[in-house]
């Protein structure tokens, strides 16, 4: 491993956002399916609760462990490849006609930035239970998200954070793949059947959790 | 056909510029854009006044030297042309036309519209070459090619140079450039011995000339004259990996031409 050559190069960079991210959607993946397990009622979303703070305790630190540390990575690089970025082009256009670059891929920054804000919060509000916009009971994790969803600006949160989610997911799930050096042979850009399914099954699990819950679908 | 120019006019490097109105009339539609420009110059050399600089050479698509953001798109509105390949007739009568230099740290002005542009010179000095033995030149088809890396070598071979793909990065990022020049090598015999620590070098100089990375946007492919594929970013981006984080060594058996 050349790895100061690596981590300083704009290509090193990108393939540490681009792992980070990809891990990133694992943990998404794996998280929405937990979530769902909501319209099964109370006994089931509290059993698996209880089963990833008390069996799966040891896995469930570890898991932690790995995605703050990807987290870390992909908004260190973020950052730094944004200054990079910037610097490359000091004096701006008088005018700029995109041909290309989608809402998605122009959005990365600022959406990161939105999704950085949701993680703090919602780690505050659910795992942590400092933040209760309704009282929050430790282990009963079914009443605690139907507590807080019954609120309208909780679930408003909660449904624009996964806008960005859906946004950051496409252009990243495309450029992911790109980044760590698939390629197609072709020139079209516009071809992202993949990652478009993908960003919408993901933006659709989440989003109808906390909708449902707010129109009383769940109870 | 009659057009209002906007210009970017500065003296020199460094010096302070601005945007300048020339009107340019009686252009034929079959002009391009290059020429249209030489009549607009002409009629300013006759009033006495300081005619607009602009970098051209082949005028035909292959030299990579007429470097104009015009209405804010690299080489104009069409694909797969530079500059001096595009008409007047891909314009609206009586259009107002704004024409910039590229916008690169790493390209700096020169004058008006001439950027200097040797910092992709040294991104190919610093890799982006084979090193061949001298004496005899041996057949062109004495080493054997795949047809498909043929196409592929090809394709990214195309590249002139002309740095439209940093000008229309938003994140000023030379990669399309570095990554074709990369590519081409990559897939010919010639190029595996020195396959791995090009890359290392062609990228690391890239950084170092204080181009951004790329973000896959895709405005270079669009604004490219040769089209060259971002796809020749994810074959650098490979290239990379296993240069830097598998620590490749080159051992494939290549051949020098
Ligand atoms: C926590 C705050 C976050 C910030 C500040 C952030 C920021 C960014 C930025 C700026 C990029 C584009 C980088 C570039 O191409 O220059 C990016 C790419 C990406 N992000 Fe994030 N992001 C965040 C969270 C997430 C999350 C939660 C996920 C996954 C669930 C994710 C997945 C990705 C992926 C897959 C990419 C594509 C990487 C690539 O193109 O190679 N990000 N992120
Ligand atoms: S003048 Fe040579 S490419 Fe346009």
């Amino acid at each position: 491993m050349r790895a100061p050559t690596f981590f300083a190069s704009t290509v090193g960079k990108k393939i540490v956002m681009a792992v980070s991210g990809l891990i990133m959607v694992g943990f998404v993946i794996l998280h929405m399916a937990g979530n769902l397990q909501v319209f099964e009622g109370a006994a089931r979303l509290n059993t698996y609760s209880a089963f990833l703070h008390g069996p799966a305790g040891e896995a469930l630190w570890l898991l932690r462990a790995i995605l703050i540390i990807a987290l870390i990575a992909h908004v260190v690089s973020a950052y730094q490849l944004t200054v990079i970025d910037r610097a490359a082009r000091p004096v701006p256009y008088v005018k700029r006609e995109l041909q290309a670059a989608t809402v998605a891929s122009r959005t990365m920054r600022i959406g990161g930035v939105v999704l950085l804000i949701f993680i703090v919060l919602h780690i505050l509000h659910f795992t942590t239970r400092t933040l209760q916009p309704a009282p929050l009971a430790e282990g009963d994790v079914y009443d605690n998200v139907i507590a807080s969803f019954r609120i309208w600006w909780v679930t408003l949160l909660y449904v624009i954070a996964m806008i960005a989610l859906a946004y950051h997911l496409y252009h990243g799930l495309w450029s992911s793949v790109r980044s760590l050096g698939v390629e197609r042979g072709r020139l079209n850009p516009f071809r992202r059947p993949v990652a478009i399914t993908l960003a919408f099954i993901i933006w659709a699990g989440f989003t109808i959790v906390p909708v449902a819950v707010y129109f009383h679908l769940v109870s | 056909m009659n057009f209002t120019l906007r210009v970017w006019r500065q003296a020199g490097p460094g010096t302070p510029g601005k945007m300048v109105e020339y009107k340019a009339t009686g252009i034929s539609p079959e002009a391009s854009f290059l020429e249209m420009m030489d009549v607009v110059n002409e009629q300013l050399t006759l009033k006495g006044e300081e005619p607009i600089a602009f970098d051209h050479d082949c005028r035909e698509g292959i030299c990579g030297s007429c470097a104009m953001m015009i209405d804010g798109m690299a080489h104009g509105p069409n694909k797969g042309t530079a500059t001096c390949q595009l008409h007047m007739r891909s314009f609206a009568d009586g259009a107002t036309i704004l024409v910039e230099p590229w916008r690169v740290r790493a390209f700096p002005v020169v004058k008006d519209l001439c950027v200097d542009r040797s910092a992709l010179d040294r991104i190919i000095a610093a890799g982006g070459f084979i090193t061949a033995a001298t004496g005899g030149a041996r057949d062109a088809n004495d080493i054997l090619v795949p047809k498909v890396a043929a196409d592929l070598a090809m394709d990214a071979a195309a590249c002139i140079g002309c740095g439209a793909c940093a000008a229309a990065c938003p994140n000023g990022s030379a990669s399309l450039f570095t990554a074709a020049k990369i590519t081409h090598l990559a897939e010919l015999p010639q190029g595996q011995p020195e396959r791995f620590r090009r890359v290392i070098a062609m990228v690391a100089h890239h950084d170092a000339e204080g181009f951004g990375g790329c973000t896959f946007h895709g405005e270079c492919q669009i604004a490219c004259p040769k089209e060259i594929s971002i796809d020749t970013i994810a074959h650098m981006n490979r290239d990379y990996m296993s240069a830097t984080a598998a620590s490749r060594e080159e051992k494939a058996a290549g051949g020098t031409g």
